[in-house]
């Protein structure tokens, strides 16, 4: 189990989703990624992409425009 | 080809699933209706569908809205995924910007009524989603298109170009209109049931709408004016224009995400103005802002508005009333504002604002 930090600040929607996808395809299960955007539509979107393909978010923040998501891998990465 | 004759046969040999294990299919989901109801037809015949889609940075989708007023909206969702959320499916999105700029600058195929390279385009999604089928070993690939529905890559002589030209052949099923077309692999082979398919024809939505009201479907997307910015009137222009006073058929990805965001003027053929139209895309501009010589009112609000191309003395001071013509100081006497270079010197402008009748209509983008 490691723990990854992904920077896709400064990217727009979807670019930060897409990132995010790729960098779990190359993580194993119970792996944690930490995804730091700036375009708010990563709120959504991140949380709706890990809900479809089942992994899980372990928080989220968003302080001083500055969004840091954290997933846990799930089992069918 | 008429319906009845069969169609060329993919050659790409699949080992069969493990007993009871279900068929696959990938299917291209835009996040509009039709493309849902096709995923949902499959999976009611017992078919694991995913979803593909493409992000080709001509997208309608999210973050268009994001940029304009994000203060005040919620962020809106990204409909392919929603759909997809719906569907219980997962939903694979994949970045094709380097890819794509072929489609759009050579199209075989040419353009529609705008710079959508429609069946260029459905034939690269098609072909993408082919290679992804492959790799990932999956059986068939599904669309939501509807026979003699616009755009033009849905007419019955344009939609075996497309399986043709993406090289799915008869592994491409539209369960939307499959009745109406030659039988493909997963019919043939039984995976699916063809007596099940349907029949949809023409540009009315009312089959769609009955059938997504069968489903239970009420919150679906309905993308006015289709998802892609290339079908937009105006985006064109601007997009001819860019090309036009480069003298080349190319841009980058700042380039088209730049051509969303603003109101464009050219009021002289050596350089146009992108002048921000609210908090979240003088946001967004600030962004570009060390690349671009720039404009902003100091004297009254305004908008920062962006200089693609090269000013000379006069064309600054043009520029400047332009963009006082712009903010808060409009109806002012005179307005004063910054010039920024992209060494980051500044010099400052004192300007009488341009009144809204003595800007040709032409300069707009």
């Amino acid at each position: 189990m490691s723990h990854f930090v992904l920077d896709a600040r400064y990217l727009l929607c979807p670019m930060p989703v897409i990132r995010t996808q790729n960098r779990i395809a190359e993580l194993a299960p119970g792996d944690t990624l930490e995804v730091h955007a700036t375009d708010p539509g990563a709120l959504h979107d991140i949380p709706a992409w890990c809900r479809v393909h089942g992994h899980e978010v372990v928080s989220v923040t968003n302080a001083d425009k500055k969004i840091s998501i954290t997933l846990r891998v799930g089992g069918a990465a | 080809m008429s319906p009845q004759q069969p169609l060329p046969v993919n050659s790409i040999a699949r080992a069969a699933p493990a007993a009871g294990a279900p068929r696959k299919a990938v299917a291209l989901i835009s996040g509009g209706l039709d493309s849902m109801l096709a995923a949902k037809v499959m999976l009611e015949q017992g078919i694991h569908v995913e979803g593909i889609n493409f992000y080709t940075g001509f997208c309608v989708e999210g973050h268009t809205h994001a940029i304009r007023n994000h203060e005040h909206a919620k962020p809106k969702r990204n409909n392919a995924l929603w759909t997809a959320e719906q569907l219980g499916i997962k939903l694979h999105i994949i970045e094709v910007i380097e890819e794509y700029k072929d489609v759009v600058i050579n199209p075989k195929h040419g353009y529609g009524a705008n710079l959508n390279p429609c069946l260029d385009c459905k034939g690269f999604m098609v072909r993408k989603a082919r290679e992804w089928m492959e790799k990932n070993d999956f059986d068939f690939i599904i669309t939501g298109e509807v026979l003699g529905q616009r755009p033009m890559s849905q007419r019955r002589d344009t939609m075996p170009v497309v399986a043709r030209e993406s090289g799915a052949f008869d592994r491409l099923l539209r369960p939307l209109c499959a009745k109406l077309l030659p039988e493909t692999l997963p019919e043939r082979e039984g995976w699916v049931d063809r007596s099940k398919l349907l029949d949809f024809n023409g540009r009315s939505r009312k089959p769609q709408m009955r059938l997504a009201a069968q489903y239970g479907f009420t919150d679906y997307a309905q993308p006015a004016g289709g998802c892609c910015f290339l079908t937009n009137e105006q985006y064109s222009h601007k997009l001819a224009d860019l090309w036009s006073t480069r003298g080349t058929k190319q841009y980058e990805l700042d380039d088209i995400m730049l051509l969303k965001v603003g109101r464009h003027l050219r009021p002289r053929p050596n350089f146009k103005m992108i002048v921000g139209r609210d908090e979240g895309e003088n946001n967004f501009l600030e962004g570009y802002r060390k690349r671009f010589v720039h404009l902003h009112a100091t004297s009254h609000e305004g908008p920062l508005v962006l200089i693609d191309g090269s000013a000379n003395e006069d064309d600054l001071e043009l520029a400047a009333r332009l963009t006082a013509r712009f903010g808060k100081g409009r109806e002012a006497e005179s307005v004063t504002l910054t010039v920024t270079d992209m060494q980051g010197n500044n010099r400052e402008f004192k300007v009488v604002p341009m009144p809204a009748n003595e800007i040709p209509p032409e300069w707009y983008l």
